[in-house]
């Protein structure tokens, strides 16, 4: 190794020793829930072989809001580290906080112990507790690392940057890393027993009989008979989260210098608990360059939805004009993210306001075909065009279990089953698919290089995402997490598998499989894009190929953390462990 | 392992990139879009730079590994001269049109994973980390992961009634602890005059079982605390009907032998998003004639109300109302005979709370 890694192995040292001394001189349990001291935004650079991580719990403050949080080496993010594919990565994770912790890396490609997974590849790190990780880095792109525990939503994740060993295919002259985030000063504990025990809790855009919507009294009428809401876009919404880009509230003046000619990389990372943003830069295209940190057809778009862990790269070119806002809109549209491009210290552009809430459809409710007008670009037949209203009122069942495979468990945990669950992956997203800019889909993801394994899968797996809004009740097969702890989701080792999605909610789940990189189905033989992360949109279906190459226990989950931690969890095992291939 | 998901990112060298872009053309139908590549090498040889955020500092540049000169793999991403112009080109269009399969599964058996799937321990971990550690472990995630129990009390109604002849006073109450399916569930509700003995006053402890997505089964106890002691075994169900209406019937049966039912509903009609009407009706029957306790055998009374409530915060909401009390049938002759009305109109204000 070169003299530079030393140096900055000993400038993280040092960073580390002294969270270590301050936290050290007051304990985590004299500090109470509301202890620390107040978490610095943004994120301070690790690079090296050799980096330390220590988590401790903090307040956080943005606007008029302020409540505890967790921070990872002072910082909300944590640390941005820098990595290089080929290295060697050796992380000391310290837990000076008062709960239990952990770090996933989320994306990485990492042997199985090393992922961080509490009750599935490690036991959480105990508060006073250290543990080491130690891996090669065998990737490059942009990811992030968060707490697989309930510490994520306080502020306990920070982005990843691993440069390539070949040069980028494409070129720039900045590098700028977004991390978007929700923030609360409400306890994640007290957040997910509001979701149980009351109806909608934090949805302030709920229909009345005074409300704007474009909604006739029939369709008003057939939602209360389904007992559900044509507002459920986000369970947890700007009525408590303040929405960061990393770690800057709105009205924390987050400004990104640039020079008018210059291309400028973006990397954006949803690191939110429970908030998709819809991503634009008002009078600026962006070029997609990449998905969850795998390289992709440069493709421009005016706008993109990301949904909960997804990375996008995007290149821009701002020209014209002093400044630039960047906006990460709530998909439920009640608050923003945001920061400033400028050309110049100071420069602002206007913001726009926040849109016009979006409403759920029949597709939603996984009726593609019965309202073709609104969905997704590609629907099928769809001549039967029904009023809203009228359908569903006779006879139309959303709950006709028979069409369920038998492996789904019938039960209260499951309110809604899709009739017909189509594919949606040209669907831009809740509330995109009439705007008049380019909005990007995943069908217009292009893997830029050929995929790896050309094999045609050997068999396929369905699995259903399966809820309940009202109990706030979260499953695959409906079965929750405590149902299946013996009962994995199984592949061989480098089988070819092709695992058919099916979302039998009217909530889009932000889909994470653990350790692998899986291929979105979309239309693109060859060339289909690699995710970490997949978004299979309400009452729909996704589909994609994995490789299972990667022996071990993998968790399986929703990236909506209230989901996740009410029993939308699963694992999938690789097996054999010593990653022979059978037969 | 390792080599393998090597070979996933690295097999394909970076020249096929440039190549695949022109032979694989078959999926972009339509280019609706402007289609227009931007200049690649506007400023080729500018040096990139990382700057996580822009209150720190931009990081020093001369401490990046890539940007050392003359270092094997120098990650200089400013140097595209190794990157064709022509791989640059942009897809441009949105691929809108493309007529996906819908079945995207369609020729692919679904079947059950190999046996090799099924080899080794049962959890990857525990060899390495200890089984005992890990198993700790696994039930306390599966627990917190699964919906952890909760406690809810709320208190529905309690509220101060202006009426004919002397006020009065109700509370209505319920709450709960417990997990997704089964749980503790309790209810008192009870009412009065003020400076006199309470009507009526009444707990019941039930245990709950959801038995629908939006209905629960209960079953228990409810001891009446005024008037004539008694104890009655209860059995209901309460939930969520079609139309939003919650909905709570239950079915007693009392330690003399009397059985009484009651069916209570009510409908939250929002005008604002603070603002709420609340319609509600609830319906005494009986099965029998019980003189000591002034019901009569069939309908025994039929109560509704209009409450219209501010929600502070989702927790707190004051509100006022009217409420309708009629008894009917034989249950109207018992309270003509003790002096009561039978049709009492209360003006109603209180508070509805819960935690």
């Amino acid at each position: 190794m070169t003299s530079i890694d030393r140096r900055k192995f000993l400038a993280a040292g040092s960073v580390s020793l002294g969270a270590l001394g301050i936290a050290a001189a007051m304990p985590a349990w004299a500090r109470g829930a509301m202890g620390g001291t107040l978490a610095r935004r943004g994120s301070d650079v690790l690079s090296g072989e050799h980096l330390s991580l220590t988590v401790a719990d903090a307040v956080f403050e943005t606007g008029a809001r302020r409540g505890p949080a967790v921070t990872v080496n002072g910082t909300i993010p944590g640390p941005l580290l820098r990595l290089r594919e080929g290295q060697n990565l050796v992380v000391d994770l310290l837990n000076n906080s008062s709960e239990d912790t952990s770090v996933h890396w989320h994306g990485m490609l990492v042997p199985f112990l090393m992922d961080g997974v509490p009750g599935v590849s490690m036991a959480g790190l105990k508060p006073g507790e250290r543990f080491r990780y130690d891996f090669p880095v065998r990737q490059a792109g942009t990811y992030w690392w968060h707490a697989h525990t309930l510490q994520e939503p306080m502020g306990h994740y920070g982005p990843i940057i691993i440069d390539p060993a070949e040069p980028e295919p494409f070129a720039y002259d900045r590098d700028y890393v977004l991390m978007l985030s929700d923030w609360s000063p409400m306890n994640p504990h007290t957040i997910m027993k509001k979701l149980k025990v009351a109806d909608a809790y934090f949805n302030y855009n709920k229909t009345t009989a005074t409300d704007d919507y474009p909604l006739s009294g029939a369709a008003r009428r057939m939602w209360a008979r389904m007992r559900m809401m044509p507002t459920d876009i986000s369970d947890v919404t700007g009525s408590t989260y303040s929405f960061l880009v990393n770690g800057y509230g709105p009205d924390d003046g987050l400004e990104f210098a640039y020079r008018p000619g210059e291309r400028i990389r973006l990397r954006i990372i949803n690191g939110a608990a429970m908030t998709y943003f819809n991503v634009r830069i008002p009078g600026l295209p962006m070029t997609v360059v990449a998905a969850d940190g795998q390289n992709v057809r440069p493709l421009e778009v005016d706008e993109f939805q990301i949904g909960n862990a997804e990375t996008y790269d995007v290149i821009i070119e701002p020209r014209d004009g002093d400044a630039f806002a960047f906006i990460a809109e709530a998909m439920d549209r009640t608050g923003m993210g945001l920061a400033m491009f400028a050309a110049r210290p100071g420069a602002r552009a206007s913001v726009p306001d926040l849109r016009a809430p979006p409403l759920l459809t029949m597709a939603d409710m996984g009726m593609s075909d019965m309202e073709p007008g609104s969905m997704d670009h590609e629907g099928v037949g769809g001549a039967q065009s029904a009023p809203m209203g009228a359908m569903a009122m006779d006879g139309m069942s959303m709950r006709d279990t028979s069409k369920l495979p038998p492996d789904v468990k019938v039960g209260p945990g499951l309110d809604m089953v899709a009739m017909n669950p189509v594919d949606r992956m040209g669907y831009p997203g809740t509330g995109l698919d009439k705007v008049s800019h380019r909005v990007l889909t995943y069908k217009d993801l292009v893997a830029a290089k050929p995929n790896r394994d050309q094999r045609r899968p050997s068999r396929s797996v369905e699995i259903h995402l399966t809820g309940n809004m009202e109990r706030y009740m979260w499953s695959f097969d409906g079965k929750k997490f405590s149902a299946v702890t013996d009962d994995p989701i199984r592949f061989a080792f480098n089988e070819r598998v092709r695992v058919r999605l099916v979302n039998d909610t009217m909530m889009a789940h932000p889909i994470h499989l653990h350790g692998h990189f899986f291929e979105l189905v979309n239309g693109h033989d060859g060339f289909q894009p690699l995710k970490h992360t997949l978004t299979v949109q309400p009452g729909s279906s996704a589909t994609f190929d994995l490789t299972a190459d990667e022996p071990g226990d993998w968790a399986f989950h929703c990236h909506l953390i209230y989901h996740m931690h009410n029993g939308m969890f699963q694992v999938v095992t690789v097996r054999p462990l010593n990653g022979e291939v059978g037969q | 392992m390792r080599t393998g998901a090597f070979i996933l990112l690295l097999a394909s060298a970076a020249p096929a990139y440039a190549q695949d872009h022109a032979a694989h053309q078959p999926h972009e139908v339509q280019a609706d879009a402007p289609d227009k590549a931007p200049p690649q090498s506007a400023h080729p040889e500018q040096e990139s730079e990382i700057q996580a955020a822009t209150a720190l500092p931009p990081m020093d540049h001369g401490s990046m590994d890539h940007q050392q000169p003359g270092e094997p793999g120098g990650m200089d991403s400013g140097a595209v001269g190794h990157d064709p112009a022509g791989a640059m080109e942009m897809d441009g269009a949105i691929d809108h049109s493309a007529h996906g399969a819908m079945d995207k599964v369609a020729g692919i058996p679904e079947a059950p994973p190999p046996p090799e799937a099924y080899s080794g321990p049962a959890y990857a971990a525990d060899a390495f980390v200890g089984p005992r550690i890990m198993a700790a472990s696994r039930a306390a995630v599966a627990r917190v992961v699964s919906g952890l129990p909760v406690f809810w009390f709320m208190a529905d109604r309690a509220e101060y009634r202006v009426r004919q002849g002397k006020d009065g006073y109700l509370w209505d109450v319920q709450g709960y602890y417990g997990g997704d399916i089964d749980k503790f569930w309790f209810k008192s509700e009870g009412e009065g005059v003020f400076s006199e003995n309470p009507e009526s006053a009444e707990v019941q402890a039930l245990w709950s079982h959801a038995i629908g997505p939006w209905w629960d089964l209960q079953a228990g106890v409810r001891q009446d605390l005024a008037g004539p002691d008694r104890t009655h075994a209860v059995v209901g169900v309460q939930g969520l009907a079609p139309y939003l209406f919650e909905v709570d019937a239950a079915a007693f049966v009392s330690n003399k032998g009397d059985v009484t039912a009651r069916i209570e509903g009510e409908l939250d009609q929002r005008i604002t998003q603070r603002l709420i009407l609340q319609p509600r009706a609830e319906i005494g029957l009986s099965a029998q004639d019980i003189p000591e306790l002034g019901i009569g055998a069939g309908v025994d009374r039929i109560e509704t109300g209009l409450r219209l409530r501010y929600e502070f915060v989702r927790e707190f909401a004051p509100y006022v109302g009217i409420d309708q009390e009629w008894r009917l049938g034989q249950s109207a002759d018992y309270a003509r005979a003790a002096g009561e009305d039978p049709s009492v109109t209360s003006f109603v204000v209180g508070v509805r709370l819960w935690f």
